[in-house]
């Protein structure tokens, strides 16, 4: 394995976040019932013509800019040709030949340290429809509500090595699409779609072996195993002495392996050529002026300010800044109580597991950072101890409910009163002659045991930091 | 009663408008002329006519309108122009049933303006044709000579012009299919500049090269008819963004011919061209120069490549555009096929004729790969060439003229088994296409041999239909008024 | 160029056309014709010149990007050949 190279570039489609098509004025609303949001144009009826979307325009200019990628100011629609239900005007309006971005990069974080990805091209182009196919009966169903609906194809130049460094590429675009509110990023619902190339080398070959073009990934975990089953293919091929087929593979995540399509698919003569119902795209160079100044604070920038300004490890900026609204939540709480690493941990911890749990978005979530940071503010002033808070989290997290009052409320507030503490040391002390001797022997662990004695007495709500110097002071 | 038919469109919008004659009176005569003919031209798909009484009832009832100028007047418009709610086929049978939900933009501003659609004229299927003799539904016949060809594509709509069916129709050109069957049935026809009239609602041929244009009886009817449907339309990419002028004032203006330059491509007036042809243009031309205009040499030197590059872009883009129609959300589809390559095959096998199949296999090719070099990006460099070519003549003259076409209307079946020398009917307007410019053919007289329809091509700078529309309204006042049609006595 | 039924069947197929062996033969040489009349462009010194792929010479038309539903499901549906009031409905691919 350590005398091959894999080389990997990856292919991603991601919907536009406008209000409408591509080229019509019909709604790209999810979740309408099917053929509700078509026109004759969307549906390719005869005589109808395209009108460009200018917000589509815009949001794949500002994705270009995150990426440092060149916007071409002139760039030309190309019809891409072929025959498919779902493509009613039998072909798809795209880009071919000047596209309206080039020359991008991103930046990935890996075990050997941080990885240029550069991107090759950004082009628009107009979604499919959906053809569903009747397991019962010898038909298909199509619905063209995400015909036309707009694209931007983002693809990347070779440069990734593993199947790791392919998914923190991902993950990074997807977070940036997201982060400039140009695309919701969501891969289960195909709003981000990703197709993988994948070839093996030998270790310091300047030549690329064969690739193989993986569609049908539907997720990180997904594209990983794939791109990790594939490698292992292509190595098993070569040491086998069989040619590796240039062909388009399906990933079946329920087998964990990835299956050729041939005989299924033809190779397909595009006949690609410029769209003449459509002029070429012209950018102003004012208008880029304007949507630099629109640009939103990205990952990577946000990811070193949460290390600089709240002295956050790079793991935990990491994880914060994954999404735009996880970090607005951080820093909306830090606002409220400037404990950063205490703020950061509970969202890490608790927080997000009350949110996988129950598969919401932080945008739902009824817990709102005030409430989070007062909660923690509780904790350090001693009211209630960490535990407690611990176990009221998930309450709250439901309810939404002011944590002060729901501690009043339950009557949860620690006990620092050091006289009620001692009297319940000493009654514990007392009821437990054999385990104070033993500790006076030497078993020290025992102290666990007392605390644990005088937790239950109190019902969990005792001061651990009081019962700790209370003990030590009876017990020497 | 046959009398109202045989008025100008500028006579009867007149007649309409002082309540002289009602809107449904007006369609009455036409359904009657339209009755009277239409067994011996074939020029009509589908009559409307039950809309358009009830329409003429309704205009009638709220009466005329000063700011609608073509209220009340009956027109026809060519079956590729989708009407909302009435079969919009092409002439094919892949579109045999269907029903567009959508007005053109064209149709549309002809119903704002008062007019009343009465019928959808024959054509060659999907426009791909000169002699509308690929109508998958019936041929057309020239009301000058019923056995002779109407010119295509838009032959219906020449012919119902000719025959008095309508006041004025509106035809589409993508290679000359306007002017020739204008020149062929002796009417005037118009093709705008790329880019003047809106596409939205035609039928795509070839994308870079339609337009929408009239055909009418006169000069003045077709620039009242352009003033109607020109300017931009945001549904139309390619719609250009910038007011139409005043198109009937300019034929107010002075004559249009006094110090007029008028160029002669030497291309279009030397062999090839019948001598009666030549010489009825000629004598139209002489008398230009009578009235104050001046002749002046000029050369369309890649006149001769205008056919080869035309055909590359125009069955490309046809071969793309026709992928649409596969029998999935309308038109035909073949209900044995129980497998859907083979229900895209036969739906498109029996639904397109010969002709259109034959269109999309050449476009297909010069597309495919390997092959995109040589034919389309090559005719696109020359096709620059050829726009270049009107440019430089036009730095010495206003106007261009040459006959439409080197013969008169051609007998029906003469030609259609030989598809090169039909393309070869295009040699004179088809240049006008690829440079995207204004033209239009106008009647100039009868042939001295065949006694049919001779046509004069005039040719216009880009967007100056105003100055072209001036040109030919000075020569048609020069020029006979024609008989009335020889085939209709 | 010489097209061959070869050719013109592998063409048909990318136009999901069908033709039938006569009409391949009757086609072949007249599309062969039209073929060789297009190659007269060869004839043509275009190393210096842009291609024009159409007259339009303004910049590209935009729309502002604000819905309108202006057709119901049924005008959408209503001359599909199979339909089920919600779907177009074709035959599967084998």
């Amino acid at each position: 394995m350590a005398e091959y190279e894999a080389v990997i570039g990856l292919e991603v489609h991601a919907q536009l976040t406008t209000n409408t098509k591509l080229f019509c004025a019909c709604p790209t609303r999810f979740g309408d019932g099917p053929n509700e949001n078509v026109c004759p144009v969307c549906a390719g009826m005869p005589g109808v013509l395209p009108v460009m979307n200018d917000r589509a325009l815009e949001y794949a200019c500002k994705m270009a800019m995150a990426i440092d990628a060149t916007i071409n100011l002139t760039s030309i629609f190309a019809r891409k040709n072929y025959f498919y239900p779902d493509l009613p005007k039998g072909y798809q309006i795209s880009q071919y030949e000047q596209p309206l971005c080039e020359h991008g990069r991103v930046e990935i974080e890996t075990a050997a340290g941080t990885k240029t990805v550069g991107v090759t091209r950004i082009h628009m182009e107009e979604d499919a429809g959906k053809n569903i196919h009747s397991s019962t009966e010898n038909k298909s169903f199509v619905d063209l509500n995400r015909c036309g609906v707009p694209l931007i194809e983002i693809v990347s130049e070779p440069d990734m090595r593993s199947s790791e460094e392919a998914v923190a590429y991902l993950k990074e675009l997807r977070s940036i699409l997201v982060y400039l509110g140009v695309c919701d990023g969501n891969m289960e619902e195909g709003s981000f779609r990703c197709d993988a190339n994948v070839s093996v080398r030998r270790k310091g070959d300047k030549n690329f072996g064969t690739r193989a073009e993986i569609k049908n990934v539907n997720s990180f975990r997904n594209v990983q195993r794939a791109i990790d089953y594939e490698i292992g293919r292509h190595i098993d091929c070569i040491e086998d002495g069989e040619a590796i087929v240039q062909e388009t593979r399906l990933f079946d995540a329920n087998k964990g392996v990835t299956q050729s399509m041939r005989g299924k698919e033809e190779a397909h003569d595009y006949r690609y050529f410029p769209d003449p119902d459509l002029v070429p795209v012209r950018v102003e160079p004012s208008w880029i002026e304007r949507w630099r100044g629109e640009l939103p604070e990205l990952p990577a920038a946000k990811r070193e300010r949460f290390i600089a300004k709240y002295g956050l490890p790079e793991y935990d900026a990491g994880v914060l800044t994954a999404e735009r609204e996880v970090a607005d939540y951080f820093e909306a709480a830090v606002g409220v109580h400037p404990e950063p690493k205490k703020i950061a941990n509970w969202i890490m911890s608790e927080l997000m597991r009350e949110l996988n749990e129950c598969g919401e978005s932080i945008r739902g979530c009824r817990l709102r950072p005030e409430g989070l940071a007062k909660l923690v503010r509780i904790i350090d002033s001693g009211a209630i101890s960490g535990k407690i808070g611990k176990q009221i989290f998930g309450d709250l997290f439901r309810s939404g409910e002011d944590p002060e009052a729901y501690i009043a409320a339950k009557g949860l507030a620690q006990i620092s009163d050091a006289g009620a503490l001692d009297a319940v040391v000493d009654e514990v002390l007392a009821a437990c002659p054999g385990e104070v001797a033993r500790y006076k022997a030497g078993e020290k662990k025992l102290t666990g045991f007392f605390v644990g004695q005088i937790m239950q007495k109190t019902k969990g709500q005792a001061n651990p930091k009081l019962v700790g110097e209370l003990l030590a002071a009876k017990l020497g | 009663m046959s009398d109202l038919t045989t008025k100008t469109l500028i006579d009867m919008r007149d007649a309409l408008a002082t309540g002289a004659v009602t809107a449904e009176a007006a369609v009455q005569a036409c359904l009657g002329r339209v009755a009277a003919t239409e067994p011996r031209i074939d020029a009509l798909l589908s009559v409307q006519a039950e809309a358009a009484l009830a329409r003429a009832r309704e205009l009638d009832a709220a009466g005329p309108a000063p700011d609608k100028p073509l209220w009340g007047v009956p027109v026809i418009v060519k079956d590729v122009l989708c009407a909302k709610g009435a079969p919009t086929t092409c002439g094919s049978r892949i579109l045999e049933n269907f029903v567009p939900p959508f007005d053109a933009t064209a149709v549309a501003r002809l119903k704002d303006a008062g007019a009343i659609i009465l019928a959808k004229a024959n054509m060659d299927e999907f426009a791909m044709g000169s002699s509308t003799e690929n109508s998958a539904y019936k041929v057309t016949k020239n009301p000058w000579d019923l056995s002779r060809v109407p010119g295509g594509s838009s032959g219906g709509s020449g012919a119902a012009v000719a025959a008095c069916q309508c006041f004025a129709t509106l035809g589409t050109d993508t290679g000359g299919s306007i002017r020739l069957p204008a020149a062929f049935c002796g009417c005037v026809g118009l093709k705008p500049s790329y880019g003047r009239v809106s596409r939205f609602g035609m039928v795509a041929y070839g994308s870079s090269l339609d337009q929408i244009g009239p055909l009418a009886r006169t000069v003045a009817d077709a620039a009242q008819v352009l003033s109607v449907i020109a300017g931009h339309d945001p549904r139309d990419s390619t719609s250009v963004d910038a007011p139409a002028p005043d198109y009937m004032a300019a034929l107010k203006g002075l004559s249009g011919l006094k110090g007029l330059r008028i160029g002669l491509p030497r291309e279009y007036w030397g062999e090839g061209v019948e001598p009666e042809i030549l010489r009825a243009c000629r004598t139209a031309i002489d008398a230009a120069v009578d009235a104050g205009a001046t002749v002046v040499d000029v050369s369309l030197p890649h006149t001769r490549y205008a056919i080869a590059t035309y055909y590359i872009v125009a069955m490309a883009e046809a071969s793309s555009n026709l992928a649409r129609f596969d029998g999935v959300r309308y038109g035909h589809r073949n209900r044995q096929a129980a497998e859907l390559l083979d229900m895209y095959k036969r739906s498109r096998t029996e639904g397109f004729g010969d002709e259109v199949q034959r269109r999309i296999i050449i476009g297909t090719y010069v597309l495919s790969s390997g092959y995109y070099d040589a034919y389309y990006k090559k005719a696109a460099q020359v096709r620059r060439l050829i726009r270049q070519d009107f440019l430089d003549a036009y730095a010495t003259c206003d106007v261009i003229c040459g006959p439409t076409c080197p013969v008169p209307a051609f007998p029906i079946g003469g030609v259609v088994d030989d598809p090169l020398k039909m393309y070869l009917m295009d040699i004179f307007t088809i240049s006008l296409n690829l440079a995207g410019l204004p033209g239009m053919s106008l009647p100039v007289g009868l042939g001295a041999d065949s006694g049919l329809p001779v046509g004069l091509q005039i040719f216009g700078q880009s967007f100056k239909e105003d100055a072209l529309l001036a040109a030919a309204h000075g020569l048609e006042a020069l020029t006979p008024a024609l008989p009335e049609p020889a085939g209709l006595a | 160029m010489t097209m061959t039924a070869d050719d013109v069947a592998r063409i048909a197929h990318l136009a999901r056309l069908e033709l039938t062996p006569e009409k391949a033969a009757l086609f072949a040489p007249q599309l062969d014709q039209v073929l060789a009349y297009m190659d007269t462009l060869g004839q043509v010194d275009t190393s210096a010149v842009e291609p024009l792929y159409s007259p339009v010479e303004h910049a590209a038309l935009t729309r502002p990007d604000e819905a309108r539903r202006e057709y119901s499901r049924d005008e959408v549906l209503a001359n599909a050949p199979e339909t089920d009031g919600q779907f177009f409905i074709v035959p599967k691919i084998v």
